[in-house]
């Protein structure tokens, strides 16, 4: 993976400092809005008359919080530093690398101010307006040049595959959000999109389905693919798998938003070729799953030392899970049952927080031992509690939404012995009630992790930054 | 890398993974297809409703029975063969037409509160839809939405339908204390929506952008220079609540649906 060298390469790791302290805030202020919203629905008092925190505005702020918060500081914290070691070099530019850092953040505040004063575009997942949205993509293009340019100068031979992912979601996401926030604006916080009904609907799902797939998808495979071989000390278990898992992925997540749109107005055929290939690609996600897994063999033992292992290995779990589900999702029988129901939330789920967030956990632990220099966590049983809080939080979590959600659907559509429908709407409202209650908990535990794990990381760098000082040598000495 | 498996798995792949420029080709032009081909046929095909209101449909048919062609101005509001000339004249039923003044402000508190996020505004051919909201949304129903509400999930239910089914009353009491009208609701209260005098200037400028719209621009035969000029008329001293109760109380009654007709195909 990395050559072995005569003199080591200073690498530009400040800036992956901030990037992952930043992702650990944001994990914590992001759930925490996803617990305080989820209550909502529950108890809906808690919307508290204002119409800044109302669920229709805190929502979207909650999903571009653990979205772009959360998982665009950890992509980028990953990214820099998986770049760098894999190349043996450099950041091309370090000042641009800042320059992504504070562009990126600025963004998050701006999303912060915006969404609750309710300048939202409508577009579910691209909610910001348009002035933020041309900043995102300074932001972005100034991350994906860094790392191209920084790919271009490595000292190796070859391209690690890590950097495959995340230079197909860098190249991907640019193209989803250009084409997406297309909008004409009628004043600085109000924009209107340029497409309309049916066009609207698929470049809509064209862009949430590949901002799951190659964001939420293809980057954080870029960290398993860096750090699960890394956390092991073994090899990926198959480099022929991951060429055929990359090239699959990157081909075929791109069909798959029409699935989003079944039975709806949209054509037909948009829809089945969607779900068609949805159902293909559970053999590609399939086969890498097994190749994270598989990188374990020989060394299975570790699991019962190793917390950071564990995080990445219940994630491929649910990699696994959440990439079997969606296709079953997708297919239009299952479709008419699940569309508009919270199983959609709770699949969401258990790839955002079972997946993304708990791969995202294990490289964060791993890359701050490194970027710190410490030998462990200022807590290692901390680790451990994180890792159960977090894992049972998701459960509670996806079992409250797989519940609802078939629920609802076979309430919606019952029909009793003389033909009329069996359940008025705010009938399948209440029967909601202890469900939605339910995820809040469930969110809560998570969250609850969240907060061990900044706690921990806040500690281990105090800790380590300590002795760093104790042992500096005076400069007047 | 293990053993097994040190060499590389093609020549090509090979050429690939060394070379940075190859392997951002390559990535570029692999992301690019399923988009293209899903979306590109959608601006031209036929029944998705590209354009219309003008007389111009894109080749788009929706045939009954026998195999007749319904006249496509039976479906989108054209004030040049309607009898109903002019927005105002519209009548339910003259088929879709875009939004009046009003209406466009109470769109505009619908996307700025993400109602969208609660309730859909696509109806699925389904009997229990049929029964629960009525007849199946149509790809021309939503013609004039830039920026679409279909929404993807249901914690409320759907609004595709929802005008005239309640009264202005009903809304008002409803949108200020849901849980005064249905108990069992989860929606947030709206009554300070009463409070909020409709942005006038913003609503104005807003019919005017859906004039130079690049896609599906509502004509200027509908959209005339007099009637914009009238929307602040219109406007005047009406509140937010007052525009969202417009709003959802045009909702689903511009087409006239016809047993027996295959709007979908």
């Amino acid at each position: 993976m990395e050559a072995t060298q005569a003199t080591p390469v200073k690498y530009d790791m400040e800036v992956v400092r901030w990037f992952t302290i930043a992702a650990a805030i944001y994990a914590v202020v992001g759930t925490l809005i996803g617990v305080y919203v989820a209550s909502e629905l529950a108890f809906p008092f808690l919307n508290m008359d204002l119409e800044y925190i109302t669920f229709g505005r805190l929502r979207p702020l909650h999903t571009n919080a653990v979205i772009f918060a959360f998982g665009g500081c950890a992509l980028m914290a990953t990214g820099f530093y998986m770049v760098q070691r894999t190349g043996s070099t450099k950041l091309w530019s370090n000042k641009l690398a800042w320059f992504t850092f504070w562009g990126w953040n600025l963004i998050i505040v701006s999303a912060v101010i915006t969404l609750p004063l309710g300048m939202t575009t409508g577009k579910e997942y691209a909610e910001l307006e348009w002035p933020i949205d041309i900043l995102i993509a300074v932001v972005w293009l100034s991350f994906g040049l860094n790392h191209i340019m920084t790919v271009a100068i490595r000292k190796t031979s070859h391209i690690y595959v890590s950097n495959w992912f995340t230079m197909g979601m860098i190249i991907m996401i640019t193209y989803l959000h250009v084409v997406n926030s297309m909008a004409i604006p009628v004043s600085l916080t109000n924009s209107f999109s340029i497409y309309t009904g049916v066009q609207d609907a698929m470049i809509q799902w064209w862009w949430g389905h590949n901002a799951v797939g190659f964001y939420l998808t293809g980057g954080f495979l870029g960290i398993m693919y860096y750090f699960v071989p890394k956390q092991v000390g073994k090899p990926v278990f198959s480099y022929r798998l991951s060429v055929l898992h990359f090239w699959a992925l990157t081909f075929g997540y791109v069909w798959l938003g029409a699935h989003h749109l079944q039975y709806t107005a949209l054509p037909d055929w948009t829809g089945s070729l969607g779900a068609a290939v949805s159902l293909a690609m559970i053999i590609p996600s399939w086969g890498g799953a097994m190749n994270g897994m598989m990188t374990l063999s020989g060394a299975w033992d570790r699991l019962r030392t190793d917390y950071i292992l564990r995080f990445l290995v219940v994630a491929l779990a649910f990699y696994a899970m959440s990439t079997f589900e969606g296709p079953v999702m997708s297919i239009k029988t299952v479709n008419a049952l699940s569309h508009y129901t919270d199983w959609t939330v709770g699949h969401v789920h258990s790839g955002a927080l079972g997946w993304m967030a708990m791969v995202a956990y294990g490289a964060m632990y791993h890359m701050i031992k490194k970027l710190w220099g410490v030998e462990k966590m200022y807590s290692e049983s901390l680790v451990n509690v994180h890792f159960w809080l977090a894992t049972i939080g998701t459960v509670v979590y996806v079992v409250a939404m797989w519940v609802s959600g078939i629920m609802q659907g076979l309430m919606w559509r019952d029909y009793d012995e003389y033909g009329t429908l069996t359940y008025t709407f705010v009938e399948s409202v209440s029967a909601m009630h202890p469900y939605y209650a339910m995820r809040a908990i469930g969110g809560a535990i998570f969250n609850l992790g969240a907060w061990i794990a900044l706690y921990n990381i806040v500690m281990t760098v105090r800790t380590a930054s300590a002795v760093r000082g104790a042992n500096a040598v005076p400069a007047n000495a | 890398m293990s053993d097994h498996d040190k060499i590389y798995s093609t020549k090509f792949q090979d050429k690939i993974e060394r070379s940075t420029l190859l392997m951002f080709v390559m990535s570029a032009f692999a992301v690019a297809i399923g988009g293209i081909v899903e979306i590109v046929p959608l601006f031209y095909l036929p029944n998705t409703a590209m354009t219309g209101g003008d007389g111009t449909y894109n080749g788009t048919q929706h045939k009954d029975l026998n195999g007749n062609v319904i006249s496509m101005d039976k479906i989108v509001w054209n004030p040049a063969t309607s009898e109903h000339k002019t927005l105002d004249a519209w009548q339910p039923g003259d088929g879709v037409r875009p939004y009046t003044a009003l209406e466009t402000a109470g769109r505009n508190v619908y996307i700025r509160e993400g109602c969208f996020l609660c309730h859909s505004q696509m109806i699925r051919p389904f009997r229990d839809e049929k029964d629960r909201y009525g007849h199946y949304s149509i790809a021309e129903e939503s013609m004039y939405d830039h920026t679409y509400q279909w929404g993807s999930k249901r914690t409320g239910p759907d609004l595709a339908r929802v005008g005239g089914k309640y009264s202005d009353e009903w809304h008002r009491r409803h949108l200020k204390y849901p849980r005064e009208v249905v108990p069992e609701s989860v929606m947030p209260n709206y009554f300070w929506l009463e409070n909020k005098p409709v942005d006038v200037a913003e609503t104005v400028k807003t019919l005017e952008v859906m004039t130079i719209m690049p896609f599906n621009p509502v004509p200027k035969t509908i959209y005339t220079d007099e009637y914009i000029a009238g929307a602040t008329a219109q406007l005047e001293g009406k509140t937010d609540m007052d525009a969202l109760i417009a709003y959802l109380q045009g909702l689903g009654n511009h087409v006239k649906f016809e047993e027996g007709v295959n709007y979908r195909d």
